[in-house]
């Protein structure tokens, strides 16, 4: 048999796989069009005093700083609401539940929780936590959002950390007579929370650039000073750049402010997802010794 | 000094639908050496789990019968399963150290014990230590995580580590099916000088290994148990026809 | 003693799980409580089934979301035309063709193409689409459904691209190699015998992009023009559910009608995307049944 480079069934082929190295090259060349797009023209805008003041003159002039503030500061609310309830409920579901229907039902409904549209998480924001609880248009109010929107990934990601930790250290301790609280306190949390703690900062990298679930819950157009307790509006970088490009009365004379915003927004979703890496890198580094 | 340790009386256990043990009926005395052998699958592993309720951590489970240590049935319905475990005590298939210092995998379970003294800890860990057999070659380096012990060493610290809590009871899951020769003959050694204060049950898959150490020998074949007696009695003598094909190795 | 504490531990741990079905439970009550009311002023046939929208006219107000839901599709349908052949692409470049090296290395392109913000791809929607569309097509902006599609299909690439993938891994290797046993070719071997053996999986991901990109806001609501009327072709600017949730919520006065309606359209998103995830899903576990077998 003769190995035929021209027949029907091998440039088939030829141009099967073509086909397919064309679609990884357009899913490449879209994240370098976007990259290049807003790192060349966001980057001549940055500056310190960019990064470190408040907006002037109707937002047409000055920086970002309050924005940036506004978006760290509801990033940490939402890991204080999302991080120990989705940890708790994956020690739950990975350590205690038993394969019942209702088990079913709780995984059911993460993942469906996790389908829900980001401005539905908004009106639920709106409906609960702005007038329900009265606590009105803030902080507070958008924290908590966005801490129910990532909790189906957060409890998924500790999940995952948990079941990576061996069966044989839960089974080693329990016989040596430790309880079930003792053996995973002791002898699955510590190798667990590594995993857990990546996995969550990417979830928290998404709810950082968010912008939705925010727009009613506390986000405001422009604030001259920075959020000083719960109960205040804050900015935030999402939102800044979803007026500066849209709602802004001179758009065009804005967009390089726009760009700076994207730009800063994207470095620092980046950056939170780099840590994350790190930080699995070192801490599995100190655990294997 | 002969008395029955732990009696099994028509026990039985199911996984799922399929099961996996039928009708045991079985005494194990204190100061013995038990070893249970039988071709793979045959259930011995599952019997060895089912003394100190390691099945239970199994989901969909079901046993039936009763087993008695010390006249106590482990399966009565509020028997507290923590209690159990430290009284029987167990050494797996694999060596399965915990990621720790060697120093903090002896001292495990009595750490979660409640012991806090740090010097009766050192103590406690160096007396488990030296009953493994292990002290001489650890003692220098305690702190060292115990990933870096060679597999017998960690298998043997295993051993340590349930020997700290004082248990009453071992089980042993084929403890020298991943050790080399040397390594299992220190193991070996070991098991007959522990079986003086403690009362031993080993599954094996190794007949040598079973007529050396055992002093009793209990064939499972298929969840039944077929044959059970003093070991120089049942390889010498064998009551049936399937333990002798058995153990000449006719099949396994 | 101890036996009452890990009791205690437990039940604990057992209500902080329930937490995500109460959750969900009253995403959905509080939709409803605070949308039924629109129907005390409305119909519902005329929300459901009407085009017009314009709820603070001066002589009579219209609730009809028909034009939205219809926009809704159009750019979903259109962002899935572009994304699912892509996607499907990718992902069998991924499982097939790569050298191991070239996957460690654009595995991660596409996950870093899933953490770009909605609002940053909304954002290039209006300063690089845009006008590409606008210049290809003579169109106004080139703000319109095509653009949407467009963002819609970047942003849902790397759930179809992921989940295809698994899909594709997840073949049994035996099937792969009798067909190669029988002569076929690598090329035919993925058309013939692994694509149609993971279709279910690679439906249940399109189902999950799809499901994503109806609830999709910031990206809609910045790149697709916004006019609320029902669409003629994909270069006339549309306006999705969602952008009129995100439009009109801030302006509206609480407790209105016009303030329930929305929290209506909220619903209908909410049961949308729940049914797609419960399909998807329903698909995923008999597929992962099959391939156990």
């Amino acid at each position: 048999m003769k190995y035929s480079p021209f027949s029907i069934k091998h440039l088939q082929q030829t141009f099967g796989f073509h086909f397919l190295r064309f679609c990884m090259g357009v899913v490449i060349l879209i994240l370098i069009v976007v990259f290049h797009d807003i790192f060349s023209k966001g980057f001549g805008i940055i500056s310190w005093e960019f990064l470190t003041t408040a907006p002037r003159k109707g937002m047409t002039e000055g920086g970002i700083y309050p924005a940036i503030v506004g978006t760290f500061y509801v990033t940490v609310l939402t890991t204080i609401f999302s991080v120990p309830l989705g940890m708790g409920c994956a020690i739950y579901l990975n350590e205690y539940a038993p394969d019942s229907k209702l088990t079913r039902l709780i995984r059911m409904s993460i993942r469906n929780l996790s389908g829900v549209p980001s401005i539905v998480y908004g009106l639920f924001g709106v409906a609960l936590f702005v007038e329900l609880f009265n606590l009105g248009t803030c902080l507070l109010a958008s924290g908590l959002t966005l801490g129910l929107m990532t909790l189906p990934w957060t409890i998924t990601a500790s999940e995952e950390a948990l079941k990576s930790v061996p069966r044989s250290y839960r089974e080693g301790s329990l016989a040596l007579g430790a309880t079930q609280w003792q053996s995973i306190r002791t002898n699955v949390l510590p190798y667990a929370v590594p995993g857990m703690l990546t996995g969550t900062i990417l979830g928290l990298a998404r709810a950082a650039g968010e912008t939705a679930p925010i727009l009613f819950t506390g986000a405001a157009f422009y604030l001259p000073f920075l959020p000083e307790s719960l109960s205040d509006q804050f900015m935030a970088l999402p939102y800044h750049l979803y007026i500066m490009s849209t709602q802004h009365h001179a758009i065009m004379q804005v967009r390089p402010i726009a760009y700076g915003t994207a730009l800063v927004l994207i470095v620092l979703v980046f950056l939170l997802n780099l840590s994350a890496v790190v930080l699995r890198y070192q801490l599995r580094k100190r655990y294997r010794e | 000094m002969d008395q029955i340790k732990v009696q099994v009386k028509d026990f039985n256990f199911f996984y799922g639908q399929a099961q996996c043990l039928k009708n045991i009926s079985l005494d194990i005395m204190t100061h013995e050496v038990t070893s249970i052998i039988g071709p793979s699958g045959c259930g011995k592993s599952t019997f060895l789990r089912c003394l100190n309720r390691m099945n239970d951590l199994i989901i969909s489970t079901r046993t039936e019968g009763t087993i008695l240590i010390d006249g106590t049935n482990i399966y009565e319905k509020d028997l507290d399963v923590v209690k159990l475990r430290k009284k029987v005590g167990m050494v797996f298939q694999k060596p399965n150290p915990f990621p720790k210092s060697i120093f903090e995998n002896a001292a495990y379970g009595l750490k979660i014990n409640g012991l806090k003294d740090k010097n009766l800890l050192a103590e406690k860990v160096e007396q488990s230590l030296k009953n493994a057999a292990l002290w001489g070659e650890v003692k220098d380096r305690l702190n060292d995580n115990a990933f870096k012990l060679s597999g017998g060493q960690q298998q043997r610290l295993c051993v340590a580590r349930a020997l700290a809590i004082e248990p009453e009871v071992i089980l042993m899951d084929e403890p020298a099916s991943a050790l080399d020769p040397i390594a299992t003959a220190k193991l070996e050694e070991l098991i007959v000088h522990l079986k003086e204060r403690y009362t031993i049950v080993i599954v094996t898959h190794n007949m040598q290994q079973a007529a050396r150490i055992s002093d009793v020998t209990v064939f499972l074949m298929q969840g039944e148990l077929v044959e059970h007696g003093k070991t120089s009695e049942i390889f010498t003598r064998p009551m049936k026809k399937v333990t002798e094909e058995y153990i000449t190795g006719r099949f396994g | 003693m101890h036996r009452q504490k890990e009791n205690i531990i437990k039940s604990l741990f057992f209500l902080n799980g329930l937490l995500v079905v109460i959750a969900l439970l009253g995403i959905f009550l509080l939709l409803l409580f605070n949308a039924l009311p629109t129907f005390k002023d409305v119909k519902f046939s005329e929300f459901i089934f009407r085009a017009n929208w314009n709820p603070s006219a001066y002589l009579e107000s219209s609730y009809g979301i028909l034009s939205q839901v219809v926009s809704t599709l159009m750019v979903t349908i259109g962002s899935l035309i572009i994304a699912v052949p892509l996607g499907i692409g990718t992902a069998a470049y991924l499982s097939d063709v790569a050298s191991p090296r070239v996957r460690e290395i654009a595995k991660p392109i596409v996950e870093i193409l899933a953490g770009i913000p909605s609002v940053v791809i909304g954002f290039l929607g209006i300063v690089l689409v845009g006008p590409l569309i606008a210049k290809a097509t003579g169109n106004y902006s080139g703000l319109n459904a095509l653009n949407g599609s467009v963002l819609l299909a970047v942003m849902s690439l790397p759930t179809i691209v992921s989940l295809s993938e698994d899909a594709l891994g997840s073949v049994p290797k035996s099937y792969t190699e009798a067909s190669l046993a029988l002569g076929g070719n690598p090329w035919q071997t993925l058309i013939r015998v692994k694509i149609p053996a993971a279709s279910s999986g690679i439906l249940a991901a399109t189902m999950l992009g799809m499901g994503r990109a109806i609830g999709e806001t910031m990206t809609v609501l910045m790149a697709t023009g916004n006019a609320p009327a029902m669409p003629k072709s994909f270069l006339e600017p549309v306006r999705t559910m969602t952008a009129t949730i995100a439009i009109e919520l801030g302006e509206v006065p609480y407790y209105t009608t016009h303030f329930h309606s929305l929290f209506a359209i909220g619903l209908v998103l909410f049961i949308f995307t729940f049914i797609l995830n419960l399909v998807s899903d329903i698909i995923l576990h008999r597929y992962e049944k099959r391939m156990r077998v």
